[in-house]
């Protein structure tokens, strides 16, 4: 590559680079701004929205709950998905197109209708089961299983599954050992990406909340919003801190694996979810 | 050798595979297989893609179930016993290196499984790296070795826990050619220094009878002829064994009296109890000799020297006769006075050979 071409190249990463770091920067800079301003346009700068957050129990108890229920939702994704995806490429090769369609149906159903649907289960749970707020876990599932399921699915691609778990068995290693050891510790990238969709999804979700009537972290926030526009802010603008955060773990972890794995996998999986991700938490404010 | 202690205890064991069947929907890819491993040797099932030998492989790794039939390792019934519970050691075709472990990790890990101490698993890891001549890389993770050195690893891997049975799934077959015959040479090396039983599947001819004891040829989930590699290259018993393994020249005889004649030469049948009548004769290039007198311009046994093919030691000549290509193989030396164009004599060994009945009619290939 010439010298001209190279710089040429430098220099659009470094513009696409500040345009989309301004795309992201702008508003989230644009909602700090509004958050920290007083009651009146001559009033001084504070930061007694962000105090507000703590000092608001319902605000505190919905970050809870929905730290709660993204962190049930993922587990459980992770339980159920991985070893059914990893018995289904095993055993029963011809199922996986049949686990992919019903995988991705929640994707094609709309949340409202999904929520209709779930109206009669949710009564029903309430009165036999709890009503708590992480009875939402099982809707969110659903809701996880089309970006989860595509994210651990590419992770079993870049593995030769097959060959490494009969190479274990033939070691002496169970089934379990075989997810254990040699499953998980080959695809973390692929688990992390899918937990990391699962959380974004779970903080950022609204509408299943509040048609079924629990009061997560957007709901608190919409609730708040309608008294204290401040606070709600700076809510919406920590959340998007947090979430970035993730991002910003997982990609660290990527980087560091991608060596030892195969590195050009890893960093597609990454962008796959770093792209993806950016939408959900787009379309969760 | 490294493994000294371990190696006296060790002597293999018998292994029994019992008329194992084994069917995908309408496809049998196993019908019928009996084979018996004696102690300590190493038997190659060799044949065409397919053929239901790397299905036999798995049926007796325990990674697939038959539909019939019985695996006994060590006088012991071992069909119904899961993969993980029947003391094989398996090298596959693939690289099946642990990825995210070291060599070291990966030789470690059947060791943990069968809860050896964490000193003597370090002992017994740089024992067999040792054996396979990679203890200076034990610290490498699978992406820093070459193909060969995995396997290798893969090999002590599979050895280190100091199975009753050693399994090669075509090893060999992802290296490069002369990687691919120091690493066969290498796993009959560890392989006899070990003194395990061993099974080892291919579709490479010249691996199979490079390191075998016996060779097993495979076709259609039958086991067409199990032998010496000598035996089964000089006296195949089944015209396939004798196309599958080695050239062959296939040429139109009469068969008369138990005994064929073949351009003028008669060559004794492998199985003399054969009616007379028109037959196909299956002739090694070995046993044609090819002179070039410069006075045998004509005849039945003259053609014409149309390519000489360069192996080495030893050359092959392709000699038309009346149209009809016939494979000879000579030295090198000899071959260098018979270039392409020159008219020469054939001679035929009187070899036993094995005839073709069902083509004797057809134009020989």
């Amino acid at each position: 590559m010439s010298r001209q071409r190279r710089r040429r190249l430098q220099l659009f990463r470094a513009a696409v680079f500040i345009v989309m770091g301004a795309f992201f920067l702008i508003p989230i800079g644009s909602m700090f701004e509004f958050s920290t301003r007083g009651n009146s346009l001559t009033a001084p700068r504070n930061l007694d929205a962000w105090q507000n957050i703590v000092k608001t129990p319902e605000l505190a108890d919905a970050i809870t709950a929905s730290l709660e229920l993204a962190a049930i939702t993922t587990i459980a994704m992770l339980v159920l998905l991985l070893p059914t995806l990893v018995w289904v490429r095993l055993r029963f090769p011809g199922l996986k197109r049949v686990m992919e369609f019903i995988c991705l149906i929640p994707l094609t159903v709309p949340a409202i209708a999904l929520v209709v649907g779930m109206v009669p289960i949710y009564r029903w749970l309430n009165i036999n089961l709890s009503d708590s707020i992480l009875t939402l876990a099982f809707a969110y599932l659903i809701l996880v299983l089309p970006y989860a399921f595509r994210a651990l699915d590419a992770g079993l691609s870049a593995i030769d599954l097959k060959t490494l778990s009969e190479a274990a068995r033939s070691l002496g290693a169970g089934w379990v050992t075989v997810m254990l050891r040699v499953v998980v510790p080959n695809m973390s990238t692929a688990i992390l990406n899918a937990s990391l969709l699962a959380v974004a999804l779970v903080l950022g979700e609204f509408t299943f909340a509040n048609l079924l009537a629990y009061e997560n972290l957007q709901v608190a926030i919409n609730y708040v919003g309608l008294v204290d526009a401040g606070t709600s802010i700076a809510v919406a603008v920590a959340s998007l801190v947090f979430a970035f955060a993730l991002l910003m773990i997982l990609s660290f972890f990527g980087r560091r694996q991608a060596p030892m794995a195969k590195a050009e996998e890893a960093d597609f999986q990454l962008s796959q979810t770093v792209g993806l991700s950016g939408g959900l938490i787009g379309r969760a404010r | 050798m490294t493994t000294n202690g371990s190696t006296a205890e060790r002597s293999g064991v018998e292994v029994r595979l019992e008329d194992l069947e084994r069917r995908y929907g309408t496809t049998t890819a196993l019908d019928g297989l009996t084979l018996t491993l004696s102690p300590g040797e190493l038997v190659a099932l060799l044949g065409p893609s397919g053929c239901g030998k790397t299905t036999a492989l798995r049926l007796l790794a325990g990674l697939e179930e038959a539909d019939s039939g019985r695996v006994i390792i060590a006088g012991k019934d071992v069909t119904n016993v899961p993969a993980n519970r029947r003391d094989i050691g398996m090298v596959f075709q693939a690289y099946s290196l642990f990825p995210h472990m070291t060599a070291r990790q990966n030789v470690e890990f059947g060791l943990q499984l069968h809860d050896v101490d964490s000193a003597e698993r370090r002992e017994r890891a740089r024992e067999v790296l040792d054996l396979v001549g990679l203890a200076a890389h034990a610290n490498k993770f699978a992406h820093q070795m070459s193909g060969g050195q995995q396997q290798r690893v893969a090999l002590a891997r599979a050895l280190a826990i100091r199975p009753k049975v050693l399994l090669l799934d075509e090893p060999l077959s992802a290296l490069d050619a002369k990687v691919r015959s120091r690493l066969r040479d290498e796993i009959r090396r560890v392989q006899l220094e070990v003194g395990i039983t061993t099974l080892f599947v291919t579709h490479d001819q010249e691996e199979a009878l490079a390191i075998a004891d016996r060779v097993g040829v495979m076709q259609a989930g039958r086991l067409e002829q199990l032998g010496p590699p000598t035996e089964i290259y000089s006296r195949p018993a089944t015209p396939f064994v004798a196309e599958f393994v080695g050239l062959t020249n296939r040429m139109q005889g009469q068969v008369r009296g138990g005994s064929v004649e073949v351009l003028g030469a008669r060559l004794p049948l492998v199985d003399p109890q054969v009616a007379d009548g028109p037959a196909i004769a299956l002739v090694r290039p070995e046993a044609v000799s090819v002179t070039s007198d410069g006075a045998a311009q004509s005849g039945p046994l003259v053609g014409t020297v149309i390519a000489v093919a360069f192996l080495g030691a030893v050359s092959r000549v392709t000699v038309d006769l009346d149209g009809t290509p016939v494979l000879a193989q000579m030295p090198t030396s000899a071959a260098a006075d018979i270039p392409a164009g020159t008219r020469v004599r054939l001679t035929l060994r009187p070899d036993p050979v094995l005839i073709q009945r069902e083509e004797a009619t057809a134009v020989p290939a």
